[in-house]
């Protein structure tokens, strides 16, 4: 199938401003293309409108024409497969074969056969040893994207449209994915969103960067498009392969005495996932949690972080993290030693927890307010916190958002402010759910300068990560999850 | 085949004939069943039918202990039901027991062991019919058996699989005013920002679901029409499942009418 964008662009109804603009270029059958740019250069808009499913008139403005073999999307839908970044969103139904068979059925593809297509869909991406009544919630999330990539295959879609497939994975199952990818057959048309180009290189033969005010920034080969638009990119936000960092100023590692220590730790919600666990968390030191998805990761910084009850053994804090022993008037009394049995106050000025969807955690209706959260709990004067807030917006770059709803930033923006409402309050200890997950190279950098500063004021940071490059430069203390 | 390729074997089946029954059946025989009994109001017609259902269900191979373990969960809320009935229940016959608004007499006690057993009867055929339905059998069914329409079936189908995340949100979004030094007090506003805040994330999980089922070809109104992978048809088990819910509930009205205890809700007594 032949795409065709001639001054494309899209505008989402009632913004002002351009999702995506200006973009002309060809993608032939079976071409391989990896669709970088910033965030919120509007690569997701744009393969969103080429499944057909940006919506009609009411959901924004069109301009320019898009077509593929001469038909608008909307016209082609179902020979375009999609598959989105989070692996919930893609699986529909409860089972396995059943999710594979749904867009066959939409199709009209006979009965008769339609499983022989699921079983074949399933083997090209290494799921055909899965039973097909196989329930889809039990299913890794690399697993749950594969199968994602089989509900698309299944089809026979000439064109497959993958979304940041890898965002949620572990190392295994991002090499799952790409393996998959690398089966899939040779006259299948593969426009690839993805953040780090590194790994998709040997599986694309080109390249499109979309520029951060609109229009195609580069358009090539993939070695030509790094080597001769290096600084371009740089500029734009985009991971350049090979592109060094730039001076990050990282304190140096120096861990001091443990903060918190575990004995025979047992985590869990309801049953435990983990027990047997002995750990220490140095001050003024950034530790890792690594391990494959569903390993208990998050659920192991939320029971350190007293969020989470622990199941089992021991959590103790050190002494001058511990709050001073009150009695409750109602309910239990907090052992100052284990976090989980804290108040909610006491949390605030010892240990943070930034999750890893923000959403989760706001609360308040403006930016400004948000930020305000936490130290209005601790009763501060209202003069001390508009100065704090004040202070946090600069550091966090949001002055001018102050008094957006934090629902309506962007990610890197929802992200920097997250971290934000947790320095609010100046805890000695610092959680980090995935903080660089699905960031830009600017929004990277900005985090990770933001935690130097924090390790610099001699605070700790825990971060639940399987970033490659983070852990490079945060990774040397290692908590290590087996799966 | 497809029969033999397509997936038959549920999460959770309970191994009894009831399976060979199409979920749309199993509505049917609940229906069927439940009418006279929520009609009528005698303690012969109600006792009849749970006996008939207790005797049906050990037929298609539920075990005693299945069996029991249902009916104690509904003895609590028989009994419940019950004893108001005995309590404040349309007085008649002879008074027992007399305090403020409660009058304990024969007539209320006769309606307080119907109620009884029309709840036992009535729950426990409910909880065999569709304890273990399947949500993705049940869509079938409605839409090939009963033609309701795919996108309205299908749709509710792949929102049901959505109930289960949402409720890992509400849990996280706890976990997360706790952390925000929130959840001491103000019970009643911290529930309010987690309300609107799953509210948030419920529409949006919605929009994106939409979006990878539009990408899948579901929808299209110029499409072709819809093929189904899992054939739902109704079988000779349906017609005797069917046939045996009819027997029951003609014998439990006939034993009322035979014996001269048949009542009319709402009638006199």
């Amino acid at each position: 199938m032949r795409i065709e964008l001639t001054d494309w662009g899209w505008r989402h109804a009632a913004r002002t401003s351009w999702a995506v603009r200006d973009i002309t270029c060809t993608i032939e059958a079976g071409e391989r293309v990896l669709l970088l740019g910033a965030s919120g250069s509007g690569k997701s808009t744009l393969l969103h409108a080429l499944a057909g499913v940006l919506g009609g008139g009411q959901e924004g403005d069109e301009t320019g024409t898009m077509l593929l073999d001469g038909k608008h999307p909307t016209r082609q839908r179902g020979r375009v497969g999609l598959v989105l970044q989070d692996p919930d969103a893609s699986v529909v139904l409860a089972r396995v074969g059943d999710d594979v068979a749904f867009g066959l059925e939409n199709l009209g593809v006979p009965a008769e056969e339609i499983w022989p297509r699921v079983r074949a869909a399933l083997d090209t991406v290494g799921l055909g040893r899965l039973p097909l009544d196989r329930p889809t919630e039990w299913l890794s999330g690399g697993q749950q994207q594969r199968l994602a990539i089989a509900g698309a295959l299944a089809m026979r879609t000439p064109v497959l449209l993958l979304d940041e497939p890898t965002a949620n994975l572990d190392p295994a199952g991002i090499r799952d994915v790409r393996d998959a990818l690398g089966r899939i057959a040779a006259d299948t048309t593969v426009i690839l969103v993805e953040h780090r180009p590194e790994l998709w290189l040997d599986l694309v033969d080109r390249v499109i960067v979309l520029g951060p005010d609109c229009g195609i920034l580069a358009d090539g080969a993939p070695a030509q498009v790094f080597t001769a638009r290096r600084a371009e990119l740089l500029a734009a936000g985009v991971w350049v392969p090979g592109a060094e960092l730039p001076d990050l100023g990282l304190p140096a590692y120096a861990p001091g005495p443990d903060l918190l220590t575990t004995e025979d730790l047992a985590i869990g919600y309801d049953t435990p996932v983990r027990s047997g666990l002995d750990l220490g968390l140095p001050a003024a030191t950034a530790t890792a949690i690594t391990g494959p998805n569903g390993a208990g990761k998050t659920t192991l910084a939320l029971t350190l972080a007293g969020l989470l009850p622990r199941l089992g053994g021991r959590i103790r804090v050190a002494e001058h993290l511990q709050p001073p022993a009150r009695r409750r008037r109602f309910g239990r009394t907090p052992d100052p030693h284990d976090p989980g049995s804290w108040r909610a106050k006491d949390l605030l000025t010892r240990i943070g927890t930034v999750f890893q969807h923000p959403e989760h955690q706001f609360v308040a209706a403006t930016v400004a307010d948000e930020l305000a959260v936490g130290l209005h709990a601790l009763g501060h004067p209202k003069s001390a916190i508009d100065a704090r807030v004040a202070e946090l917006l600069a550091v966090l770059h949001l002055d001018r958002l102050a008094g957006a709803n934090p629902f309506s930033l962007s990610g890197g923006q929802k992200r920097r402010l997250s971290v934000g409402t947790v320095l609010a309050t100046e805890p000695e200890l610092i959680f980090l759910d995935e903080p660089t997950f699905g960031q830009d190279r600017r929004t990277w950098i900005d985090l990770v300068r933001l935690i130097g500063r924090i390790l610099g004021e001699g605070r700790a940071v825990v971060s639940v990560t399987h970033d490659p490059d983070f852990l490079a430069l945060l990774g040397r203390h290692r908590i290590e999850v087996a799966g | 085949m497809i029969a033999e390729t397509a997936p038959s074997v549920r999460p959770t089946p309970t191994g009894t004939r009831l399976d060979r029954l199409n979920p749309v059946t199993r509505i049917v025989i609940a229906i069927i069943v439940s009418g006279p009994l929520i009609l009528t109001l005698d303690w012969l017609s109600a006792a009849t039918a749970l006996v008939a259902v207790v005797i049906a269900a050990l037929a298609v191979g539920f075990g005693i202990a299945q069996i029991a373990r249902r009916l104690g969960v509904l003895l609590i809320l028989a009994a419940i039901t019950g004893t108001s009935m005995a309590l404040y229940g349309e007085q008649g016959g002879r008074v027992w027991f007399h305090w403020l608004l409660i009058t304990v007499t024969d007539n209320s006690l006769t309606l307080a062991l119907a109620v009884f057993l029309r709840v036992l009867a009535l729950g426990l055929s409910a909880l065999l019919l569709f304890g273990d339905l399947d949500p993705t059998e049940l869509a079938d069914g409605l839409a090939q058996i009963v033609r309701l329409p795919a996108r309205f079936v299908l749709g509710a189908l792949a929102g049901v699989r959505m109930l289960g995340l949402f409720a890992a949100d509400w849990r996280t979004l706890a976990l997360a005013r706790r952390a925000r030094g929130l959840g001491d007090t103000g019970r009643l506003r911290r529930w309010l920002s987690m309300a609107f805040a799953l509210l948030v994330l419920a529409i949006r999980r919605g929009s994106r679901l939409a979006t990878a089922m539009e990408a899948r070809g579901f929808g299209a109104e110029d499409g072709p029409p819809r093929t189904w992978a899992r054939p739902s048809r109704l079988g000779r088990a349906d017609v005797v499942g069917i046939g045996v819910a009819v027997l029951i509930v003609v014998l439990a009205v006939a034993m009322s009418l035979g014996f001269g205890t048949f009542h009319w809700v709402g009638s006199a007594g």
